[in-house]
């Protein structure tokens, strides 16, 4: 196969990521007559789902940096994160018209209560609230969730006027396992080679998966590793950071780059968890729903919005990560006025400070445009990390 | 100026002799004690197993009338916490930094069991880490899920009575030493039913003219005992029969709602409230209702714990787990944006309210979040006037009496305006 330069890849990414209109979303449906686009936010839904049912799961993670919002604020209150009034914004303004029907996850009670605004502004719209168990017993909360997710697929086959079939969920489950893999891949190359596949870059790939079909993103991603890889550049000597919080409003890609600038590598973020939620492969033999359910039960991330029934293992997916990842600390970011964010954040904090793991916490919103700061407080982190490790 | 004396009716005495010796029970040492959330309570279930119900939400509304809470909250933020989130959790952990003492002068013992009972609110779950992490108690969570369709469905009701077989009950058998007993809790349950037909008698009387009560600043003391400790106990029905004999007899001789400074004159409007009070500055901004002659008639605050007028909810005794599960999953922060549109409007109209106005709550997302949107489509189904004002629960950062002032004075020109327009008079007189 031949190979675009990385540069070329990441453009293309990068305008992607740019075109609040979706254009790659709206030429996929506009293609095949009857196809159907479901939107969902952050932090996780079984897209396996969506596809299954021939549709286009679209992630919608807000307006981004510079997209003004005008109207978004005449729905929100000045204490309430950005995401959702920009989100509104974007739907107001159209950019979402070709949406068939919008997923809110239960992560907090912002994405829940901007389900119920979906349904009286948009009625015609299909709307699901998707509930995902806080109860991790496969005949407790696996029962609910697998009832959940046939609601789910009943729902979507009443939109799409067909039928889901076990067999296509069994399919769809290969195909995100896949993505899921060179993901994966992806990630153990940054931590590998930081200085090849810088995180800007990285998030720009992931985020095309969260607009393009899993099978062309799986493509891409292959693409860019396979150019990254050949690609000479510089290593520099930064220091390595896991970058977590960052959960469901994003941050600029600016704040991305100005870690990176001011001398930390990210090896490793939980930026768009849903294309790493799942932590195996998921069995395409059986009772698909079932396996799905599982997965999320037994494999699948922690996280803020996620319940941690064992005090013992509180921010052990961090301590891993900085462990598996050879980190030298990490940065915490929240988005402002996210509480489980920034509820969750002293717990962790409170297990990495006895392994004597460094850390900052930055707080941000999607549309901060303030870099100095930012800048001059990794760039004052990194220092001391080889400060430290020097002596 | 100095306020006339107001005297304790009986029903306030009993309430608060009551809540006093909830007190006293919880830090006397002698019973287990579990510290769980306001909103879908299991305080029958808890009773079953003999162990004392403490609500860290009604400890931080009593240091902030008490003006404690703001030195609560800035201990947390000394401590690591964001200035962003929830104030009830930063008072609760700057209450345990401050040695944790009850309202009675006695330290609060630590609780024996956590029940995180995760209805109609996030925050909770981080709340009860956090708190875990202090007291390295059991834990047990119920996870409620949320009524997104408006109707809470089978999958729902299954997976909480799951729950509360396979992990809550035993947990609390284990802490408490004390067998599951099913028809004890029966038995609970059916008081609960009891006063709650009254308690719903008392949010309907305001649908007279003028209101007998005040749904909002009176209803936060009225929902007190159904919404806390004493929901399925004796001590509950008697207090809201006694409640129910004052309201009755307030309305045989004409009274109007009360305020902090005793009966109001005359009752010049009629409001429906939508969001928690501010507690801070609580009877500040009670008075600026009352002495606008501001009533309100019905509220959203009132249905936190529970609800039970909208849809007839009572404890049905004849499926205990199934009503503890409905019950839950029925609290109005659990309910979508469409329900709690269709049931504020509903007020408006059945309670003959003169608008909405809502109290918008800095720390709180799950009421706040979506309460602009509320607002204007309540406005478009009762063609009645609606305002907004911001406050907060317990910081007194976030109280600014004359921003507070000013508004409310423009939404009382607003709906004068508005009778003048409709040729309506004013709502005592109609
Ligand atoms: S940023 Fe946080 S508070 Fe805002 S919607 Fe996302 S999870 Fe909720
Ligand atoms: S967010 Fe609101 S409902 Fe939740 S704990 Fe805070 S005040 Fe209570």
């Amino acid at each position: 196969m031949s190979t675009r330069p990385v540069g070329e890849i990441v453009a293309a990414c990068e305008e992607i990521f740019e075109d609040l209109s979706f254009a790659k979303a709206r030429e996929w449906k506009a293609a095949v007559p009857g196809r159907k686009v479901i939107g969902y936010m952050p932090v996780y839904v079984p897209r396996e789902i969506v596809h299954a049912a021939g549709m286009l799961p679209l992630g919608i993670l807000g307006g981004g940096a510079d997209m003004e919002v005008i109207h978004g604020d005449a729905f929100y209150q000045s204490y309430i994160c950005r995401i959702p009034r920009s989100t509104i914004e974007m739907a107001i303004n159209g950019k979402l018209d070709f949406v068939d029907g919008m997923m809110f996850p239960s992560i907090c009670d912002v994405i829940r209560n901007l389900s119920g605004i979906w349904k009286l502004l948009f009625k015609e719209k299909y709307v699901r609230y998707f509930d995902a168990p806080q109860n991790f017993r496969a005949e407790v909360g696996g029962v609910f969730y697998a009832n959940e997710m046939r609601e789910l697929r009943d729902g979507l086959a009443k939109l799409g006027g067909r039928e889901i079939t076990d067999d296509d969920i069994r399919r769809s489950i290969a195909v995100y396992n896949e993505n899921r893999r060179w993901v994966n891949r992806v990630y153990d190359f940054r931590a590998d080679f930081p200085w090849k596949a810088p995180s800007a870059e990285v998030y720009l790939l992931m985020r095309a998966g969260m607009v393009l079909p899993p099978g062309e993103h799986t493509a891409l991603m292959r693409e860019y590793l396979a150019a990254a890889e050949a690609a000479n550049r510089p290593m520099r000597d930064n220091c390595r950071v896991v970058l977590t919080g960052a959960f469901c409003e994003q941050p600029p890609l600016s704040l991305i780059k100005s870690l990176e600038m001011s001398g930390c590598y990210i090896v490793d973020d939980d930026l768009l968890l849903v294309s790493r939620w799942l932590l195996t492969d998921v069995p395409t033999e059986g009772d698909p729903i079932g396996n799905l359910s599982r997965a999320f039960l037994l494999h699948s991330a922690e996280t803020a919005a996620k319940y941690e029934p064992d005090i013992a293992r509180k921010g052990s997916y961090l301590i891993d990560s900085v462990r598996k990842r050879k980190a030298d600390g990490v940065i915490f970011a929240a988005p402002s006025f996210c509480d489980p964010a920034l509820l969750d954040k002293p717990m962790i904090i409170s297990r990495i400070e006895p392994l004597g793991i460094p850390y900052i916490h930055i707080q941000y919103a999607e549309n901060s445009s303030q870099m100095q700061p930012i800048r001059e407080q990794s760039g004052t982190f990194a220092d001391s990390i080889k400060l430290w490790s020097a002596s | 100026m100095s306020r006339q004396e107001v005297v304790k009716s009986l029903s306030q005495v009993k309430q608060k002799e009551m809540i006093g010796r909830n007190y006293d029970r919880i830090t006397g040492g002698t019973v287990k004690v579990s510290s769980t959330f306001v909103p879908g309570n299991l305080n029958e279930l808890l009773m079953c197993f003999d162990i004392a119900n403490n609500l860290p939400e009604i400890n931080a509304i009593q240091n902030a009338m008490r003006k404690k809470s703001g030195e609560m909250i800035a201990e947390a933020e000394r401590s690591g916490h964001s200035e962003d989130v929830c104030t009830y959790v930063k008072a609760d952990i700057g209450m345990m930094a401050k040695g944790n003492i009850a309202p009675n002068g006695k330290p609060f013992p630590d609780p024996d069991v956590l029940l995180l009972s995760y209805t109609g609110c996030f925050t909770f779950m981080k709340w009860f880490e956090l708190l875990r992490e202090q007291y390295k108690c059991p834990t047990v969570m119920l996870h409620v899920p949320y009524a997104a369709d408006g109707e809470p469905t089978k999958n729902m009701r299954d997976y909480i009575v799951k729950q509360l077989k396979e992990d809550v009950i035993p947990v609390l058998e284990k802490v408490s030493g004390v067998k599951f007993d099913i028809d004890r809790l029966r038995e609970y349950l059916r008081k609960s039913a009891i006063a709650e037909n009254d308690l719903v008698w008392m949010l309907e009387s305001s649908k007279h003219k003028p209101s007998p009560v005040d749904c909002y600043f009176g209803g936060v003391y009225y929902m007190g005992p159904i919404f806390t400790a004493f929901r399925g106990t004796d001590e509950a029905i008697e207090y809201y029969k006694l409640l129910r004999a004052e309201i009755e007899e307030r309305i045989a001789q004409g009274l109007c709602a009360q305020s902090p400074d005793g009966d109001i004159p005359e009752e010049n409007y009629r409001l429906v409230v939508e969001g928690p009070p501010n507690w801070t500055s609580f009877r500040d901004f009670w008075r600026m209702f009352s002495e606008a002659g501001a009533v309100v008639v019905a509220s959203s605050y009132t249905k936190v714990g529970g609800v039970y007028d909208y849809d007839g909810f009572r404890h049905d005794p004849d499926h205990p787990l199934e009503t503890l599960a409905d019950y839950c999953l029925g609290v109005y922060t659990n309910r979508n944006l469409p329900t709690r549109v269709d049931m504020l409007a509903r007020n408006i109209v059945e309670y003959d309210a003169d608008g909405l106005l809502v109290n918008s709550i800095k720390s709180c997302n799950s009421f706040s979040a979506g309460q602009l949107v509320m607002m204007r489509e309540i406005e478009k189904i009762t063609g009645k006037p609606g305002a907004f004002i911001e406050t907060d629960l317990v910081d007194p950062r976030y109280f600014s009496a004359a921003n507070v002032k000013n508004r409310l004075e423009s939404y009382f020109q607003m709906i004068d305006q508005k009778r003048r327009a409709g040729g309506s008079a004013a709502a005592s007189g109609a």
